[in-house]
C-alpha cells in the first residue's frame, strides 16, 4: 500500500500534484457546495487527512452518460479521482477484471466494507415481470442493488434515471422502471440528478461526505440544495434579456445571434432547479443555454414526459385527437362559448318578440318608490 | 308593482369590480407572460424591463385579488342572507332545487319567465360554487409558481408541497386552463345579466353598482321582513 500513503495531499504529491493545486481544489468544492470560504481549511484539513472509502458504482438501464461525464471530469481528472480521493473497487465500464471476476470483486467489496463504503447508482432499476429487463451476471438489478445499497454507508444517485426512472420510465414505461428511492425508500440516500450529472456536483457531495461525516443537506426530492437550490432561471446569464422581454423567435435568426432569451423556443429554466449556470460543464467553459438551446429540464422529476415538447413553452394536453397546447383549447372554447350565448341570445331575442314577458307577469307595471328605503340605510 | 329594495351590501359590490378589475389585468399580463407576443425594443424607456414590468403588476394584481377573495370569504359569513356562502349551494334545500330547476328550464327555453328571486338565481349561485373552487384553484397555483424563485421563503413552504404530487409544468398548465375557464365564465356571467336584467325588469345590471334590486310585493315584503 505504499503506492497510497494516508492523507490525500500526500498522495497527490507522489503523484505531481502540489499543495497550491490541492488547495485550489478546496477552495472549488467548498464554493460548489455554497459553504462560506472560511469552511476551504476545513475541507482541506478533511481531505488531506481522509482514508481512501471504497466507492462502488452500479450501472443499471442507463446510456453511461454519467460514466461519461465523470472521465471527463479535469477538477480532479478522473484518475486522481480514482486512485487518490475513493477507492472504486467496481466500476463496470473502467474497471480491469471482467465476467466472474468482476462481479467477484464487487462482492469482496461489499463483505470488507459492510456499512462503510458508498454506491453511486447510475440507470433505472426495471421492476416489472421480477426485473428481468436487466440482469448483471444473471442476477437483476433489483436484486444486486437492493444488495449493494442495503449495507452501505450511503448512496448516491447519480443521473435522471436512477434519480426517478428517466427515460426508460418515459411513457408508457414498458420495463416498469423506479429509481432507487422508489425501490428502498429510507436508506441514507442523496439524489443527484441531471441528465448527465454534473461531476463537480457529483465530486463535491463525495468532499462533503469526506469533511462532514453526513449527506449534505436536500430538499423534498432528496436533491442537495448546494446544487439543486435554486432555479436556472434565476441564475442565468440571460436572465436580463427575458426581464426587458427581447427573446429569440426563431433558431438563427437577429435575437439567437445575439444571445437573447430562450423563453419562447421552450426553455425550461424557469421550471428547474439546478446549478448548470454557475457551476457549467466541462472545465466550467460552457452548458445548454449558454450554448444557444434552451434547458430541458433534465434534473426535474419526470422530466421527459413533463418537460416535453422540449421546444414549446407548455406541456400538450392530450386527449384531444391531435395533441393540442393549453392555448388552443382554450381560445376554440372561449369561441365555442361565445357562439353558444350568441345563439341563445338571438333565439330569446326572437322569442321575447313573438311571446312578450308582460304578458305572463305583472313585472311590466310602473315600480313604486313610495316606502323605498334610502341607500345605504338598509345595510 | 314592483318596490326598490336593497339586497347587495358594499363589500359584495366592492368585491365583485375588484375582482373584475383584477381579472382583466391578471388574464392580459397572465397571457403576455405565457406567451411574450409583443416584441419590445429596449431603445425605448418603457422597453428596457418590459416583462419585468408585466410581471409586476401581475404579481401586484394577484395580491390585490387575493384580498379580494378574503374579503368576501368573510363577507360570505358575516353578510347578509343574499351574501351567504349558502347561495353557492342552492342543491342543499328545497327551495333552492326548484329554483335551480326552473332556471334550467328558462335557459331550455321550456318556461316562460325566468324565476324570480330576491338574490342570486340558484343557477348562478351553482356557477359561482365552481368559479369560487377555480379562483382558489388559481390563487394556490399562482403563489406556487411564484414562490419557486426561493425555495426558503414563506410561499414554497406554504405550497411547494404540491411539485412533489403535479409537475412544475402541470401546475404551470393548470394555471393557464383555468384562465380560460374564467373567461368562460365571465362571458355566461354578463350575457346571463343582460338576458336577466331585459326580461325581468328587475334592474338586475344596475344592482351590482347600487345594491337595490326591483322586487315583487312578496319578495320585497320577505326581504323587509328580514331586516
Ligand atoms: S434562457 Fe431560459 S433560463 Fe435563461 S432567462 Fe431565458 S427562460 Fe430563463
Amino acid at each position: 500500500m505504499n503506492e497510497f500513503p494516508e492523507g490525500l495531499e500526500k498522495r497527490l504529491a507522489a503523484r505531481g500534484v502540489n499543495r497550491r493545486d490541492f488547495l485550489k481544489f478546496c477552495s472549488l468544492m467548498t464554493a460548489t457546495l455554497a459553504l462560506p470560504i472560511r469552511y476551504q481549511p476545513k475541507v482541506a484539513a478533511a481531505l488531506a487527512a481522509a482514508t481512501r472509502p471504497a466507492l462502488i458504482w452500479l450501472e443499471f438501464q442507463d446510456c453511461a452518460g454519467n460514466t461519461e461525464a465523470l472521465l471527463r471530469a479535469s477538477r480532479p481528472p478522473i484518475e486522481k479521482l480514482v486512485l487518490d480521493i475513493l477507492s472504486v473497487d467496481y466500476h463496470e465500464t473502467i474497471m480491469a477484471p471482467a465476467g466472474k471476476q468482476a462481479e467477484k470483486s464487487l462482492l469482496d467489496s461489499v463483505q470488507a466494507n459492510k456499512g462503510k463504503y458508498l454506491v453511486v447508482v447510475e440507470g433505472s432499476i426495471p421492476t416489472k415481470d421480477n426485473g428481468v429487463y436487466c440482469t448483471v451476471g444473471g442476477r437483476s438489478a433489483m436484486d444486486i442493488a437492493r444488495q449493494v445499497c442495503g449495507s452501505a454507508a450511503a448512496t448516491i444517485s447519480a443521473g435522471a434515471c436512477s434519480f426517478y426512472g428517466g427515460w426508460p420510465a418515459a411513457a408508457p414505461n414498458p420495463t416498469g422502471a423506479v429509481g432507487v428511492k422508489d425501490l428502498m425508500p429510507g436508506i441514507p440516500l442523496l439524489n443527484m440528478p441531471g441528465c448527465p450529472v454534473n461531476v463537480v456536483n457529483l465530486t463535491a457531495a463525495v468532499v462533503h461526505f469526506l469533511t462532514f461525516g453526513a449527506l449534505p443537506a436536500t430538499d423534498q426530492f432528496g436533491r442537495p440544495l448546494f446544487a439543486y437550490g435554486t432555479r436556472i432561471h434565476d441564475n442565468c446569464e440571460r436572465r436580463a434579456h427575458f426581464d426587458a422581454g427581447e427573446y429569440v423567435q426563431e433558431w438563427g435568426d437577429e435575437g439567437h445571434r445575439k444571445g437573447w432569451c430562450l423563453y419562447k423556443m421552450g426553455c425550461k429554466g424557469p421550471a428547474t432547479f439546478h446549478n448548470c449556470p454557475t457551476v457549467r460543464y466541462n472545465d466550467g467553459v460552457s452548458w445548454p443555454v449558454g450554448a444557444g438551446h434552451g434547458c430541458v429540464g433534465c434534473s426535474e422529476l419526470g422530466f421527459w414526459d413533463t418537460m416535453s415538447p422540449f421546444y414549446r413553452r407548455l406541456p400538450d394536453v392530450k386527449g384531444f385527437g391531435v395533441e393540442a397546447s393549453a392555448d388552443q383549447i382554450g381560445v376554440a372554447v372561449v369561441a365555442g362559448v361565445a357562439a353558444a350565448f350568441g345563439a341563445h341570445g338571438v333565439i330569446s331575442a326572437i322569442r321575447a318578440q313573438r311571446d312578450p314577458i308582460a304578458k305572463h307577469k305583472d313585472g311590466a307595471t310602473p315600480v313604486s318608490t313610495e316606502d323605498t328605503p334610502q341607500a345605504g340605510k338598509g345595510a | 308593482m314592483l318596490r326598490r329594495e336593497y339586497i347587495w351590501q358594499v363589500p359584495v359590490r366592492l368585491t365583485h369590480w375588484v375582482n373584475v378589475l383584477s381579472i382583466v389585468v391578471l388574464s392580459f399580463t397572465g397571457y403576455y407572460i405565457g406567451n411574450p407576443y409583443i416584441t419590445v425594443s429596449n431603445s425605448e424607456w418603457w422597453g428596457v424591463y418590459f416583462m419585468g414590468t408585466v410581471r409586476y403588476i401581475h404579481f401586484l394584481f394577484a395580491f390585490i385579488f387575493v384580498a379580494s377573495l378574503a374579503l368576501r370569504t368573510y363577507w360570505a359569513f358575516a353578510g347578509n342572507e343574499w351574501a351567504s356562502w349558502r347561495n353557492l349551494f342552492p342543491f342543499l334545500n328545497v327551495e333552492g332545487r326548484k329554483s335551480l330547476g326552473d332556471a334550467i328550464k328558462y335557459y331550455a327555453f321550456l318556461r316562460r319567465e325566468p324565476p324570480e328571486v330576491i338574490g342570486h338565481n340558484a343557477l348562478a349561485g351553482l356557477t359561482y360554487m365552481f368559479i369560487v373552487a377555480l379562483y382558489f384553484v388559481q390563487v394556490f397555483t399562482g403563489f406556487a409558481l411564484l414562490g419557486q424563485y426561493n425555495p426558503s421563503g414563506l410561499w414554497y413552504k406554504l405550497t411547494g408541497w404540491i411539485f412533489g404530487l403535479v409537475s412544475n409544468q402541470n401546475i404551470r398548465e393548470l394555471h393557464h386552463i383555468i384562465m380560460y375557464l374564467i373567461i368562460v365564465f365571465a362571458l355566461q356571467h354578463v350575457y346571463s345579466a343582460f338576458l336577466v336584467d331585459s326580461e325581468e325588469g328587475n334592474g338586475l345590471m344596475s344592482s351590482i353598482f347600487s345594491g337595490f334590486k326591483f322586487l315583487s310585493k312578496d319578495l320585497a315584503d320577505r326581504v323587509r321582513a328580514k331586516r
